[in-house]
């Protein structure tokens, strides 16, 4: 196995989050959310790590995380911006405050900005079928957005 | 609850949280607080009452009365006129926008007359973090029925219900569970399948925020028939809320012995832990989902061997949907002739829609199986909005189709859905109008199925890739007559190939719309042209000479430098060098510009 550049810290904290989980391999899925909660993304030295701790193989750990759109293997901007793309907010114009977003801050989707501040997913229905289009940014949910509405949004988290 | 002289609801929902439900209920409480009324006015946040258009909805109780489109700063009337001076907040008041009035119980309004709800029953009624509401409302009496009563009597009663799956496949419960009860094993499971992910169906997440415990009961009463003794629910990850309430529902179902060992002294033993799914739409399929349970990826496998002889961990397991446990308790205490009584001949009991899209009352509804779409869309859901015209609704998410006008009138049950070439799936319901484009509609869903496909049968990984790519085509305006003929072919073939239920269903959206809308994908294919103006590469600008005054702004403002033209004289678009950016349009003051 390579070698696990990860801070002494972090692997320890991992380890923790395994060790809650009894070290089961049926456990992977849970051990996951939880590294992601703290990490925020999932880099391969995570997965390697949580695959020694499970005694699973780290092709299994990877072949988890690419499976599920929930688990990312890139860092997210510091106001992550997701658009739900459910078919409510889609019929009503979902893909044109998608398009707006993109042209004001030049990252396609999935990506972060260059500063680290905003990156941009698609998701699919938070159930908030009644205010659609819905985007929200971190723990924020903003309903009936429209695509001149988008300017305002982002300027709020500008300073 | 007698305490109180007065309760004041308010909507804890996904929804109406989003629109500040939270901050309304800490300003009613501080309200209350500082004028002493703290101890005679009770504030419960409940699950979401349905009416979801017209959030965050607050319910004064004795008197019922529903205001809605509250905002915080309304807190303070409404304790002022009608907590005080017992004054309805009229500007509060739902009107109806018919009749112009203003209704003030939800009992009259048309949204609500239409509705049965069943497991919807305590959504919007009760506090969702207090077992003792729930108990009070004849919770758990029907797990205490059921212990003196043998097991197969039990199932009996399920299955005399006809209730059928309300995840999607329809297929009957109690047949389900009689299944899984005859495989003999030394442990068994019962899961509870909350992997909401037909995107617009939000029935699931409304029942677990708003009565969790009617869940956990169904399970228990599952897992009384089986012999199982432990409970598994496998949840969205993207349902915070939901996650909480169903964790208070355990910690608190545990607490008063009705999860754990020898409940109610019955000596059967049960309790429920949960799993979090990470975002994938085929875990719906069971089993998938138990995969996903076991930590692996969520990918289906042939049945059989069916999960109630072989399932989670290898052991036999039943699978039901939360709409389809939340029913089990009412069927239980009310009986099966009862429930059977509701409905239509092969589909009994109520349906929940999530209504949504071009509509009025945008919500969640509950109503008998049977009911057309017509009433829900027009009665239940007020109709189009903005007065345009209906084209289609799309039910059954990605794995439904579009129905048109003349389906309007067809009652909706899991048979007649089948037969219209859409199905009932979890009850998302989409309506569209005239400005929807249905191949891009049919592209739309074909992207989330390319996106959701797990990749392990070819039909499903390769084929609506290709599905995907010919209405890429189409809506650029580049599609061909065979390519109409192509997309039949292939859809044929992915339905009748795939292995699990997402192919075997993908290419409904692409049928439904060739069959309801050729004329849509004509207009595509020969004129290059989109009717609903919705496809950017077939839109063209054009000014209007007479409207045209010269004035020279969109020229100014065209990045291109595509429109040309004098002064004072009619400008000219040149179509093969605009980049349909619509910026000369927006300047327009004239209203010259058009898109054809």
């Amino acid at each position: 196995m390579a070698k696990i550049k990860l801070a002494k810290d972090k692997i320890e904290k991992l380890i923790d989050i395994c060790k809650s989980f009894n070290n089961e391999g049926s456990e992977l899925i849970n051990v996951l959310h939880q590294a992601q909660h703290n990490f925020g993304y999932l880099p391969a030295e995570v997965q390697e790590v949580v695959a020694r701790e499970l005694d699973v193989s780290v092709a299994h750990v990877y072949g988890v995380v690419t499976f599920y759109s929930f688990f990312t293997m890139v860092p997210m901007g510091e106001f992550p911006i997701s658009v739900c793309m459910g078919t409510a907010c889609y019929v009503r114009g979902a893909e044109k405050v998608l398009e707006e977003l993109k042209k004001h801050l030049k990252v396609p989707i999935g990506e972060t900005t260059e500063d680290g501040k905003f990156s941009i997913s698609c998701l699919r229905c938070v159930g908030a079928c009644g205010l659609a289009p819905v985007v929200t940014i971190g723990e924020r949910t903003y309903g009936r957005v429209a695509a001149g509405d988008v300017a305002d949004i982002l300027k709020e988290y500008q300073n | 609850m007698e305490k109180y002289k007065m309760h004041i609801l308010i909507c804890g929902g996904t929804g109406c949280r989003a629109s500040a439900s939270e901050l309304i209920q800490s300003n009613l409480e501080n309200a209350l607080k500082a004028k002493g009324l703290e101890d005679e006015v009770q504030v419960v946040t409940t699950g979401c009452f349905g009416f979801c258009e017209k959030g965050p909805i607050v319910k004064i109780l004795p008197d019922n009365t529903f205001y809605v489109e509250v905002k915080p700063e309304d807190v303070d009337e409404i304790i002022e006129e009608h907590i005080i001076k017992g004054r309805q907040v009229m500007r509060l008041l739902y009107t109806d926008p018919d009749k112009k009035e203003t209704v003030s119980d939800s009992k009259h309004m048309d949204f609500y007359k239409k509705q049965i709800r069943i497991a919807l029953r305590n959504c919007g009624f009760i506090n969702p973090e207090n077992i003792d509401e729930y108990i009070a409302r004849d919770g758990y009496s029907a797990l205490g029925k059921c212990f003196e009563m043998t097991q197969q009597a039990v199932i009996d009663i399920v299955k005399a219900s006809g209730l059928r799956g309300r995840g999607g496949g329809g297929f009957p419960t109690g047949l389900k569970w009689e299944f899984a009860s005859k495989n003999d094993a030394d442990q068994k499971y019962v899961v509870c399948n909350a992997d909401e992910g037909d995107p617009g169906a939000f029935m699931d997440r409304s029942i677990l925020e708003g009565d969790p415990h009617s869940v956990l009961e169904a399970m228990a009463i599952c897992a009384y028939t089986m012999g199982a003794d432990i409970g598994v629910i496998y949840i969205r990850a993207e349902y915070p809320l939901a996650i909480e309430r169903l964790k208070v529902a355990i910690k608190q179902a545990r607490e008063y012995g009705l999860l754990g060992k020898d409940i109610l002294g019955s000596g059967f033993n049960f309790d429920v832990e949960m799993r979090y799914g990470a975002g994938a739409f085929v875990c719906g399929e069971e089993t998938a989902l138990i995969h996903s349970m076991e930590g692996l990826r969520g990918e289906p496998t042939v049945k059989p061997p069916f999960p109630a002889e072989s399932g989670y961990n290898g052991k036999p397991t039943n699978v039901n949907n939360v709409e389809t446990f939340a029913n089990i308790p009412v069927i239980i205490n009310k009986g099966a002739e009862w429930f059977s009584s509701i409905g239509t001949e092969k589909s009994k009991g109520t349906k929940v829609f999530a209504l949504a899209g071009k509509i009025n009352n945008v919500g969640l509804i509950e109503v008998p199986m049977g009911t057309t779409l017509r009433e829900v869309i027009y009665e239940i859901g007020g109709g189009i909005k903005d007065g345009k015209k209906f084209k289609a609704v799309q039910t059954g998410g990605p794995s439904g189709g579009c129905l048109t006008e003349k389906h309007l009138d067809t009652p909706i049950d899991f048979d007649n859905l089948l037969a219209a070439g859409s199905m009932m799936g979890s009850g998302g319901m989409i309506v569209m109008d005239e400005d929807n484009c249905m191949v891009s509609m049919a592209k739309f869903y074909l992207e989330f199925t390319v996106e959701e496909s797990c990749g392990k049968c070819t039909p499903c990984r390769v084929g609506n890739k290709r599905l995907h790519e010919m209405l890429d085509k189409i809506t650029e305006g580049k599609g061909t007559l065979q390519d109409l003929d192509l997309l039949r072919n292939l859809s044929g073939v992915i339905k009748d190939t795939s292995l699990c239920g997402l192919g075997q269903t993908s290419p409904n959206p692409v049928l439904s719309t060739l069959d309801n809308f050729y004329d849509e994908y004509l207009a595509h294919v020969v004129d290059h042209k989109c009717p609903s103006g919705q496809c950017k590469a077939l839109m063209q600008y054009i000014i209007d000479p007479e409207l045209c005054v010269g004035c020279t702004l969109c020229a100014r403002n065209c990045p291109v430098d595509c429109i040309a033209g004098e002064r004072k004289e009619a400008h000219i678009i040149d179509v093969e060098k605009c980049i349909k950016c619509g910026a000369c349009m927006d300047k327009c003051k004239f209203n010259a510009i058009s898109i054809q």
